[in-house]
């Protein structure tokens, strides 16, 4: 390299770093979110509500957090090992962690949070079913040995998932009945400071965070607004910064987006991936016959629905996996829009005009529009379809009890088919009284066989093929109808830097996030 | 007097445990529990969720059981634990109530002074173009739905003007105090009390006008008249104390429901107030919750009642306490 040359390498080398320091994170500032519903409670290891986990990311931690891949980064854990057998993982957790209140966090807390969880937290309990023992072997170290190699385990110990409880505080108490419940305590970057109900929850900055300078803003005010229409004035006035996925309604969005200094982002869903679909009744009535399933998935224009009702945002299902979860194929039979031939499988199903209960899913404007279309799209054909309004109470028994032939509904997938997709088709999971398993009533050995060996194949390579043949069966049968992988625009002020940075999005906290004056 | 405010006051705590009765089978009718909302919301709930959930809230108690508690809770004055905020329900309703009485009570000030002011008005200059001005707004607001005047409201005064604050119950984070602080209060309050307070505004306007014109027909204003007592008396004092009645009536049945009656105006203004608790505890089948709003929406009621009589003597010397 001449001299001239590295001389101007060095000059730009000078420059780009100036102009790091200039647009570098800046200490300071109050950012004003919305949060809806009101969550009952912000300790995450007790209640596991939407709302509870978005505020209470803030306060606590889990051992890891997880990119937008869904690759595992560090969170209380620095570093981690998983043995050559994939039955071992030993945790390093970092030094010098403590509680808002001062205590230490040492591996005797995440002892206590496992015990914790198993009791109270019906995900975590799931999730734990393959660990054998867990022990510390000092202070900063944690030793998880599975009782038999279990592939998504290194996915599940973020922070609503297995969120890290302080021993020193609940050991030997009721926890239901805490009164510290009220002022939780975690290792988070923010500290819970004051909660007037159905005004708002503030928080503020822990001035003892273990990751030096961090977190970069002072306060964080989330406002209980109830109506979604009152939310997006209270952002079109300048009253709030942040609008998390779903806080408005989606024919809000396009108007808000257009809004001066307003940035809209769908990333930070990667983890939970959102996947909708109608649940259809393997059970009875004309939707027990694969054919007149395989009907419904050509009758329903869903690429329209992604336009008009959601607004372009999401992508049509392919199957029971989203894309952005781990081991997903698109080498599945494919359904597209065909009404001619949607009404040549109900002839062939023999369906004979029998009246179908479409269940909307009562959570706002946009999904009673969406029921709407699809209704529209099964009278086209000639489905007989009569829509049954429920509250959102209503629609939980009504799906619980088995008491519907269509409905819709979305779930979270938790980044791995073993821990939020497996839970929707295998038999073991048919259970009435419960509204979040296999609500359908769908039940096939194979399916329910190659769940099982997928969920402790190793290495992951094994699991992979057992998965494509899964998704392969499921999408032939359609025990549900999967309509789209839904996006929930998070919309912020452009000012607002840096607040999404993992595949759990704002449920990750302001951690580092940081405001440009 | 002081026995027919006893009687009565008997009477009501008879109708009142009657109504919390009716109102918890009535609550228990409705489909879902608390234990399937709140697996819901969290997206998962295996048995053992559930079930930990209603032993927890005591849902798995059989239903006479869960009545003769509650009850029981009632007559010793407890109002029960709110099976999703974790609070005595006391509390929670005492947290709130101040919010709604400021805002309904607002509203009852403004809607009854105005109200009786313009119906009076109106006729007394029937036929006039005022008249016809003060009727035809008053229909108006009075056909108008609420949701519709408060969003319109918010679309002029907060979006586009930028005058009033569109939502809460005072500046979060600005911690102001004193005079400060009240005014901030005062300007959340505006757009919230006039949208309940229009509504029955124009029903005070009208049923003033209607009630006025009929008196004054009677034979006892042409006395007066005759007598060559002054036009601005008669009005006041013969015409408009006895149109009053059938107003007192209705104010009364209004202040019975100043607890319970803005759910759909806290909702939309985000006003921390019962009525937003109470449809929020229906939503989230709350039962303590619900019924403990109930109670105390109940007991207003009976209260106001009472309240209603007793205004009504004073108004017109001639209704007795008859027991």
């Amino acid at each position: 390299m001449s001299k001239r040359k590295l001389l101007m390498s060095f000059a730009a080398l000078c420059m780009l770093s100036t102009a790091a320091v200039a647009e570098g994170p800046k200490a300071g500032g109050v950012v004003n979110a919305v949060i809806q519903p009101e969550p009952p409670s912000l300790m995450v290891g007790l209640v596991q509500n939407g709302p509870t986990q978005m505020v209470a990311g803030n306060i606590y931690e889990g051992l890891l957090r997880y990119s937008s891949k869904l690759d595992p980064l560090p969170g209380l854990a620095e570093s981690w090992t998983v043995s050559e057998d994939g039955k071992t993982y030993t945790f390093k957790l970092v030094k010098g962690v403590t509680w808002h209140d001062g205590k230490p966090f040492t591996a005797a807390d995440v002892l206590f949070s496992i015990e914790f969880l198993k009791q109270t937290h019906a995900r975590a309990r799931g999730n734990l079913v393959q660990l054998d023992k867990v022990e510390a072997s000092d202070e900063s170290t944690v030793i998880f040995t599975l009782k038999q190699p279990f592939g998504p385990f290194i996915g599940i110990f973020e922070v609503g998932s297995l969120p890290m409880i302080p021993k020193h505080i609940y050991e030997g108490t009721d926890f239901k009945t805490n009164p510290a419940n009220n002022t939780p305590v975690g290792t988070g970057p923010f500290m819970f400071k004051e909660w007037q109900k159905g005004s708002f929850i503030r928080l503020v900055k822990n001035p003892n965070y273990h990751i030096k300078g961090k977190p970069n803003i002072d306060e964080i005010y989330w406002h209980v607004i109830p109506d979604a229409a009152a939310r997006s004035v209270a952002y079109e006035t300048g009253k709030v910064d942040v609008l998390p996925g779903g806080s408005v309604e989606n024919f809000d969005v396009p108007r808000l987006s257009k809004l001066k200094n307003t940035c809209v982002t769908g990333a930070g869903w990667e983890f939970f991936s959102p996947h909708s679909w109608l649940w259809l009744n393997n059970r009875s009535g004309p939707t027990a016959n694969k054919k007149f399933r395989q009907a419904l998935m050509f009758a329903i224009d869903r690429n329209m629905a992604k336009d008009v009702v959601w607004n372009g945002l999401g992508k049509v299902a392919t199957g029971p996996s989203g894309s952005a979860i781990k081991y997903y194929t698109s080498a599945v039979p494919k359904y597209d829009y065909d009404p001619a031939k949607a009404k040549a499988l109900l002839k062939e199903a023999g369906y004979t005009g029998e009246k179908l209960r479409l269940l909307p899913l009562p959570y706002g404007e946009t999904w009673q529009r969406w029921a709407e279309m699809v209704r529209q799209n099964l009278q086209d054909v000639g489905i007989n379809v009569e829509m049954v309004a429920t509250d959102v109470p209503g629609w939980n028994q009504k799906v619980s009890e088995w008491d519907y032939d269509i409905a819709f509904t979305y779930l979270y997938q938790y980044g791995d088919p073993a821990l939020g997709v497996g839970r929707n088709y295998i038999s073991s999971q048919i259970a009435k009284g419960s509204p979040f398993n296999n609500a359908e009533g769908y039940s096939n050995p194979e399916i329910d066989k190659l769940f099982a060996d997928g969920a402790v194949a190793f290495p992951d390579a094994a699991r992979a093929e057992i998965y494509a043949k899964a998704q392969k069966i499921l999408v032939e049968d359609v025990p549900v109808a999967w309509m789209l992988e839904l996006q929930f625009p998070t919309i912020t002020r452009c000012s607002v830097k840096n607040l999404i940075t993992t595949g759990i999005g704002v449920n990750d906290g302001f951690r580092d996030a940081w405001i440009e004056k | 007097m002081i026995s027919f405010i006893a009687q009565r006051i008997a009477k009501a705590i008879v109708v009142l445990l009657a109504l919390v009765v009716l109102n918890f089978f009535l609550i228990r009718m409705a489909p879902g529990d608390p234990a399937l909302v709140m697996a819901g919301e969290a997206g998962a709930g295996d048995q053992v969720f559930l079930a930990q959930l209603r032993e927890k809230f005591g849902l798995d108690q059989p239903l006479p059981v869960q009545l003769f508690l509650y009850v029981k809770g009632i007559l010793n004055l407890d109002l029960g634990f709110s099976f999703r905020q974790q609070m005595p329900v006391a509390t929670l309703i005492l947290q709130r109530l101040p919010a709604t009485l400021l805002l309904t009570g607002t509203a009852f000030a403004i809607s009854l002074a105005f109200g009786i002011l313009f119906g009076a008005l109106a006729a007394r200059f029937a036929g006039t173009w005022a008249d016809t001005a003060i009727t035809v707004l008053a229909l108006v607001f009075y056909a108008t739905p609420l949701f519709w005047v408060a969003l319109m409201a918010i679309l002029l005064f907060s979006v586009t003007m930028d005058w009033l604050p569109s939502f809460g119950y005072e500046t979060v984070g600005a911690n102001y105090t004193g005079l400060a602080h009240v005014l901030d209060v005062a300007a959340h309050l505006v757009l919230p009390a006039t949208t309940i307070g229009l509504f029955f505004m124009a029903t005070y306007a009208r049923m003033t006008r209607a009630s006025m014109l009929e008196v004054s027909r009677l034979d006892f204003v042409k006395t007066a008249r005759a007598k060559g007592l002054s036009d601005s008396v008669i009005q006041r004092r013969h015409v408009l104390r006895n149109a009053l009645l059938p107003v007192v009536t209705l104010a009364g049945l209004q202040a019975g429901t100043l607890v319970g009656g803005a759910v759909l105006t806290e909702t939309v203004f985000a006003w921390p107030g019962i009525g937003r608790l109470m449809y929020e505890a229906l939503l989230q089948r709350d039962y303590n919750l619900l019924l403990g709003v109930f109670v105390v929406c109940s007991a207003m009621v009976l209260a106001f009642n009472l309240i209603t009589d007793l205004v009504y003597r004073s108004v017109d010397p001639r209704i007795e306490f008859a027991s």
